[in-house]
């Protein structure tokens, strides 16, 4: 009995000892990170999992994409915060890849190297004037009133213009437009900056075009957005009803995408209805289809700032099946406007040493599986080194696209560990993982965040914004976040 | 038909109460420290899935438990199938008015529930696996075809399991989650940002 005890216990510690940690770590903290991370933890009971990220804030784009008055998107942070707070994983918050510490280092000290840091730059148009004032990318505004840190002094004049231009009518866009539209005491009871919400209450704009290339049967916003900016109090809506009329391509293309048909429902019903208040309210909102923009021009009165858009109409062109293409007729419109706001997509940033696709703004990859090669050979990978979210597929999707990316990605993960690829015997240092990765920091002085520390930001955020009616008050600063996570 | 309605309306009340307590206790949670530590967590640690020590959404239940029945009835169930992604079958009672995406979660079954069961989020979509099933229940409303839209692998008999509500005539239905991975890879489906 005594003997057979004495076994059991010497097989189970030979069986703890036998089976080593797969170190892995995550760049980035967003939902394609957090994903990742949870189902490697599922996947691999063998799995430590870092997540790096090189704010002091978890969570990506929840915390500073989606936008203050849509909380219910964000309630899975609490998902992701089970996650960071599994005993097989860390958050090291305040870690810049790529300065802090560099890809090669990285995959080193790891067996899997997740790269999920998205897209943090943004596609440019390419055309003259580009570069005036009171023109920005829809991204850096949203950073800013959402209390993104690198956004703090972006402060757009929204104080000299009655007119907002907005290139783009995705979700993003809508989202913009909603905040430059909606009533000051709705957005007050949000987690809206305080600095944007001040900007916001002195805002001058009354007028907010919202345009696109292609028709509203290609609107590229979702129904629940959309339904939104409809629905905001004493604000006219303007679509033109000619605008509205179909071809048979275009009701192809709405046969086979519920997603449009709805969409179109919705704008058809909004330009053909006429609400109580019609044309009374101060402020309106113009849908404007097939234009595209040609380029800026340069007010006469201010110097170095945009004055209006010049337009050139377009029309549709089938280039596959239910695919039509937007291409200039050759006739221009001018629309004049203070502040021009560039919705039209983002763009991931590659770092030293990364396969990039510069075309597509992605890394190159086979479901997750880093391809060395931008262009050439489709079997040749970089060993144990992976992409989720928006740097594998580009950027677009919802925070749930991201659940389905992150499972292929860690099927791509499991099977090349089964193969044997990963965890080399050959190797002659073993790697240490995180252990190894803090001494690193430590050695440079970078000041990691954990998630406990997180966590005192966190209720620091809810503490504030308890004393003035809303849900939190986002430290915007570098210099707090940093305070507050090392207090 | 009315008397159904009319359970219908009362639970879907009760369920809103519930959800709009979960959240606000969540938040309460979360904020009210003594001495550094959080008061309640608002996790339960249950273990969920394949081994993995996840600590779980607590769901304020939607239905009065057995021993705070008043009549001292028996709490009354339903049998509902959810079969998973890999085809399995797991068989379980839910009580009338529960959500399948509450029970489901009670149960160990992964499905998943970003938003908690507030209309914000697609992931806890289901297939309902019988036409007749599906036709008892009430038709989604605008803001369910709204995260619909955005739902993979979307069929003529999804739901979002949050929006599902255990009655009586559901007894004995079958609920399919999908699989997620194929309908990524085959139906190159890409939704906007959120």
């Amino acid at each position: 009995m005594a003997i057979f005890q004495a076994r059991t216990w010497l097989c189970r510690s030979f069986s703890t000892l036998s089976s080593k940690p797969l170190h892995v770590c995550v760049v980035g903290s967003g939902p394609a990170g957090f994903y990742t991370a949870e189902k490697m933890l599922k996947e691999h009971q063998e799995a430590q999992v870092d997540i790096i990220d090189r704010l002091p804030t978890p969570f990506g784009l929840v915390r500073s994409g989606v936008a203050p008055d849509h909380p219910d998107t964000k309630i899975v942070i609490n998902q992701f915060s089970r996650v960071a707070q599994h005993e097989r994983c860390s958050l090291f918050g305040n870690v810049t890849l790529g300065s802090s510490v560099s890809l090669s280092e990285l995959r080193e000290l790891y067996h899997v190297v997740v790269l999920a840091y998205g897209a943090e730059s943004d596609r440019s148009l390419g055309i003259s004037g580009e570069n005036l004032k009171g023109i920005h990318s829809a991204r850096e505004f949203v950073w800013w009133y959402n209390g993104h840190p690198d956004a703090r002094n972006f402060n757009p004049d929204l104080k000299s213009t009655d007119t907002a231009v907005i290139l783009g009518q995705g979700n993003v866009a809508l989202d913009v437009a909603r905040i430059l539209l909606r009533p000051i005491t709705e957005l007050a009871m949000t987690d809206i900056s305080n600095h944007a919400l001040a900007a916001l209450e002195e805002s001058s704009i009354r007028k907010v075009y919202l345009v696109g290339r292609r028709g509203p049967a290609q609107a590229a916003c979702t129904a629940k957005e959309l339904r939104e900016v409809l629905g905001i109090h004493n604000l006219d809506i303007k679509i033109q009803e000619t605008d509205l009329l179909l071809t048979p391509a275009d009701e192809e293309e709405l046969k086979y995408s519920r997603i449009q048909r709805r969409v179109y429902e919705l704008l058809s019903k909004a330009a053909t209805s006429k609400p109580a208040h019609a044309g009374l309210n101060q402020r309106e909102l113009h849908f404007v289809f097939f234009r595209k923009p040609d380029s800026f021009q340069e007010s006469k009165d201010r110097i170095g700032y945009v004055s209006s858009v010049r337009f050139e109409k377009t029309v549709l062109q089938g280039v596959g099946p239910r695919k039509q293409a937007a291409v200039g007729t050759g006739q221009f419109e001018d629309t004049i406007c203070g502040l021009v706001l560039k919705s039209i997509g983002y763009r991931s940033i590659p770092v030293h040493g990364l396969p990039f696709d510069n075309q597509r703004g992605i890394v190159p990859n086979n479901k997750g599986r880093v391809l060395s090669d931008a262009s050439g050979n489709p079997t040749l990978f970089e060993e144990g080194l992976y992409v989720c979210g928006w740097l594998k597929r580009g950027p677009t999707g919802i925070i749930a696209t991201n659940l389905y990316c992150a499972e292929e990605t860690v099927s791509s993960i499991s099977e090349d560990l089964n193969k044997g690829v990963l965890v080399s015997p050959s190797s002659t240092l073993p790697k240490q993982g995180g252990e190894d990765l803090r001494q690193l920091l430590h050695d440079r002085n970078v000041k990691t965040v954990s998630f406990s520390d997180w966590e005192k930001i966190d209720s620091e955020e809810k503490r504030r914004g308890s004393t003035i009616n809303k849900p939190r008050e986002k430290l915007a600063t570098w210099e707090e976040l940093l305070k507050t996570a090392s207090g | 038909m009315l008397n159904s309605r009319i359970a219908r309306a009362g639970a879907w009340m009760v369920k809103e109460l519930s959800r709009r307590k979960s959240i606000s206790n969540y938040r309460a949670g979360y904020t009210q420290r003594i001495n550094g530590q959080y008061l309640h967590p608002p996790w339960s640690s249950t273990r969920l899935g394949l081994g993995g020590m996840f600590q779980k959404p607590q769901y304020l239940s939607t239905v009065a438990t057995n021993n705070t029945s008043e009549e001292g009835s028996e709490q009354k169930t339903i049998s509902v199938t959810f079969v998973d992604k890999d085809g399995e079958e797991k068989q379980i009672n839910v009580p009338i008015g529960m959500s399948m995406l509450e029970a489901a979660h009670e149960n160990d079954i992964e499905l998943e529930g970003a938003c908690e069961g507030s209309l914000a989020c697609s992931t806890c979509h289901v297939i309902v696996m019988d036409v007749e099933q599906y036709n008892k229940l009430e038709d989604p409303t605008d803001e369910e075809n709204d995260m619909l839209d955005l739902a993979f692998g979307l069929t003529e008999t999804s739901r979002l399991g949050c929006q599902v509500i255990a009655k009586p005539e559901l007894d004995g239905i079958r609920l399919a989650i999908p699989a997620a991975t194929r309908n990524f890879a085959v139906d190159g489906h890409v939704p906007k940002p959120h």
